[in-house]
């Protein structure tokens, strides 16, 4: 029965997240445009769906996500510092941590949706040129090292200003270089391989990291993953389109060359 | 049905990586009976129900009419309405997020744990709508930014340079305490809800102005979108810090 109970709680409390999106798309279909609804119904069902699974969503996120993720940092930790747990050790004493943070980086990013859309388009817009799944495994790769950072910057207690400093001007330069058609594909890609799912899971992973590493600060040393986790996909999309890139170039003039029955350069 | 059928299927694949990494460490790395974890299972059960019963709404309703309204407004060409829906659209997308919600909430109760706000409930409380209208308030600039952007046809990369350069800058102002915080809530904004009406707003305006290619120009929004919420969020715990 307190199952119950603390469901419609939820599901009460998130109905007012959804009313204004609701009420302005409502109010532009129907007053700025002046149409008519088509089907009523469709709408205060699919509204009705929308608020009872946030609530549920979020019922669920504070009873299994959010413990798993703090429960996993605790026992990973405990492994790395085993008898003396109050000492800080060195930080490659915790690689446990640090591969389970790439594991759970990689398998989600691999995983999600709105990655193979952006991947599909990629490929599309290049002309096959940059292989789907290459693509994806490349950006996957991405966010599993952007967790790792995360993970290795709370170890270390460095500041996360540095870390996002340094990728920043990293993006940047790449950008100079890159193929102009996919830049704005690579920064999209960095936002959308971050899932619903994984976000809360990642921020608890942190979080119980922070708390069980002596000497950090939650609030100082806890958040910050998600941040870094969004940067490297758009590290690696721009590499591996630079890299087709020139690969193809190559290819297409040594195929010219051939074309011409010009003798091949060599030396 | 069929339709629900496949989202709750798309919802397990979303979470079955993290279940499969989490049992390999449980069984293997840890070395730990499985049955520790049997408490989670009516959580894990929800985010699967959960997530499948919001994304079927958000297909039934409301990403159909956003759809239809940003195209017949991308093709009508009032700037000013299309401001004022970019601005909705992001606003109120961000509010639903259940992303941001999350995060927003852990975000209080960290703070009010380490003594940078009043640790009771009306305190949390406050600050968590404080940091989640501020991101939402981001998203509605950033995206009418990129909507700016579509329309005039100003380069993305200049734009993304001087925002990068604006967060790095901003961040010699903010307390220690929100910079985590602030440098997160950008990777949160995006995901279940404000993707697709994002995408389908930055693709048809870009497709209904004429010499704009859709690929360049109608991609870029959501790259706004997990920038600006950094400096708001930072501005944010400036105001915090200072009251």
């Amino acid at each position: 029965m307190d199952l119950i109970a603390s469901i419609f709680s939820a599901i009460a409390s998130t109905a007012f997240d959804v009313v204004p999106i609701a009420a302005f798309l409502i109010f532009f279909h129907g007053v700025v445009l002046g149409r008519r609804f088509v089907n009523i119904w469709r709408i205060i069902v699919g509204l009705g769906c929308v608020v009872a699974g946030l609530g549920l969503f979020l019922l669920g996120l504070e009873r299994a996500l959010f413990p798993l993720g703090r429960f996993v940092a605790e026992q990973l930790t405990a492994i790395g510092s085993g008898a003396n747990a109050d000492a800080l050790l060195p930080w490659y004493s915790y690689y446990w941590v640090l591969i389970f943070a790439f594991a759970i980086g990689f398998s989600s990013a691999i995983a999600e949706p709105a990655l193979l859309a952006v991947t599909l388009k990629a490929g599309e817009v290049s002309g096959g040129a940059i292989h789907v799944w290459g693509l994806r495994v490349v950006v996957a790769l991405g966010v599993g090292f952007g967790v790792a950072l995360g993970c290795f910057r709370i170890l270390t207690g460095t500041p996360l200003q540095w870390y996002i400093a340094a990728a920043y001007a990293v993006v940047l330069i790449q950008t100079a270089f890159a193929p102009r058609l996919l830049v704005p594909l690579a920064y999209d890609s960095g936002g959308v391989t971050t899932s619903t799912v994984t976000v809360p899971l990642v921020t608890a992973l942190g979080l119980g990291l922070a708390a069980n590493v002596p000497g950090r600060s939650v609030l100082l040393d806890g958040f910050g993953m998600i941040a870094l986790t969004c940067l490297f996909p758009i590290m690696t999309v721009l590499a591996y389109a630079q890299i087709t890139a020139l690969l193809e170039s190559r290819r297409e003039a040594r195929e010219a060359g051939r074309r011409h029955q010009d003798p091949p350069m060599e030396d | 049905m069929h339709r629900f059928s496949t989202i709750a299927l798309g919802s397990i694949r979303d979470l079955l990586p993290i279940v499969l990494v989490i049992l390999f460490f449980q069984l293997f790395v840890l070395d730990r009976p499985i049955g520790e974890l049997a408490s989670l299972i009516d959580g894990v059960i929800a985010v699967v129900l959960g997530l499948t019963l919001f994304t079927y709404g958000l297909e039934l309703a409301l990403f159909p009419m956003g759809e239809t309204l940003a195209h017949a407004l991308a093709r009508r060409g009032s700037v000013v309405w299309l401001v004022v829906f970019a601005f909705l659209l992001g606003f109120g997308s961000t509010i639903a997020e259940p992303a941001v919600t999350a995060v927003a909430g852990e975000a209080a109760e960290t703070s009010a744990a380490a003594g940078f706000i009043a640790n009771n409930d009306d305190a949390k409380f406050l600050f968590a709508l404080g940091l989640r209208i501020s991101i939402a308030l981001a998203v509605g600039s950033a995206i009418v930014l990129g909507v700016l952007r579509i329309i005039a046809g100003w380069s993305l990369v200049k734009l993304i340079i001087s925002g990068y350069a604006l967060v790095v800058g901003v961040t010699f102002f903010a307390p220690a305490e929100i910079i985590g915080i602030a440098y997160d809530s950008g990777g949160v904004t995006t995901s279940t809800v404000t993707v697709p009406l994002v995408a389908a707003l930055g693709v048809g305006l870009a497709s209904s102005i004429g010499e704009r290619n859709p690929m360049t120009d109608g991609f870029g929004l959501i790259a706004f979108a997990s920038l600006t919420p950094m400096i708001f969020v930072m501005g944010y715990g400036v105001v915090i810090a200072w009251i």
